[in-house]
């Protein structure tokens, strides 16, 4: 199976993501770190105040190959894409991977399992994970003493 | 289809741009069937009413714009890929009929039919038996 990210890479690049999992350990959260071993479709995870968002690319899939789950701190989404082959064809190239894939990202913080949603466009599955209420931003306001 | 019409399948032309930002090469499968040849490429993200496909001078260029609204400046916590235009392009042998090109985006994957000329179309030969 072959992704696009990983195997058309500028050799430069492979070779700063390969620094990037040397260091990650000593400079990211341990969790996140360990996503550097990562096999199947790449993921985005970025965080805003209210919610961990997850983008992943899965050109071809529709919702009926999709299988998302979140248990304790774990994301898992697990993809079926079924094999296209038809009858009377030939193929010259195959790049497209197909088959069965799944990424568990591991969760920086606590979220709302109740309220995750998903949804699926134009290949892009785009996961919203709303924090748990102890881990969204609370503004503190000082007191003055008097 | 010969070794040389494989090779002629290859990126023909490097791609060329009028919008800065990343570009990237999609994968694609190329098939081939009695009557036409497939060519599926994944543009995840691409905006199908924006794809352009491009046939001149026997090379067919595809052309898929990401939705703008996706290329922000998030900081990533994970970045894994990068959000940018998908850009192809191919040497089309003579044997498509380049007038019946027809192409659709769905689930973020590019179908193009590349019809084959009738002349090249494979065709049944009866043997006459006296």
């Amino acid at each position: 199976m072959v992704f696009r990210y990983l195997s058309t890479r500028h050799p430069v690049y492979q070779l700063r993501d390969e620094m990037d999992r040397l260091l990650s350990g000593m400079f990211q959260s341990a969790p996140l770190a360990a996503m550097a071993r990562r096999e199947g479709p790449a993921v985005n995870v970025w965080e805003e105040d209210d919610a961990l968002r997850v983008e992943m690319e899965v050109p071809g899939v529709k919702n009926e190959h999709l299988d998302i789950s979140v248990v304790e701190n774990e994301l898992s989404i697990k993809v079926d894409l079924p094999d296209h082959d038809e009858e009377g064809m030939t193929y010259h190239r195959r790049e497209r991977p197909v088959g069965s894939f799944s990424r568990v990202v591991p969760l920086p913080v606590e979220v709302d399992a109740e309220k995750v949603s998903a949804e699926l466009s134009q290949g892009v599955l785009r996961v919203t994970l709303p924090k748990a209420p102890s881990a969204k931003p609370r503004k503190i306001n000082v007191s003055v003493a008097e | 289809m010969t070794d040389q019409e494989k090779v002629a399948l290859e990126n023909a032309s490097p791609c060329e741009q009028t919008r800065s930002g990343p570009c990237y090469r999609p994968n694609v499968d190329i098939l081939e069937k009695d009557d036409e040849l497939i060519v599926m490429a994944d543009v995840p993200g691409a905006v199908a009413e924006k794809v352009d496909v491009d046939f001149a001078d026997g090379v067919l260029s595809v052309h898929a714009p990401v939705d703008e609204s996706r290329q922000t400046d998030r900081k990533y916590l994970v970045q894994e890929f990068g959000i940018g235009d998908y850009c192809r392009s191919f040497r089309v042998s003579e044997q498509i009929d380049p007038s019946r090109i027809t192409a659709e985006c769905r689930d973020g994957v590019l179908r193009l039919h590349l019809p084959k000329s009738e002349a090249v179309k494979p065709r049944k030969i009866a043997v006459e038996a006296h």
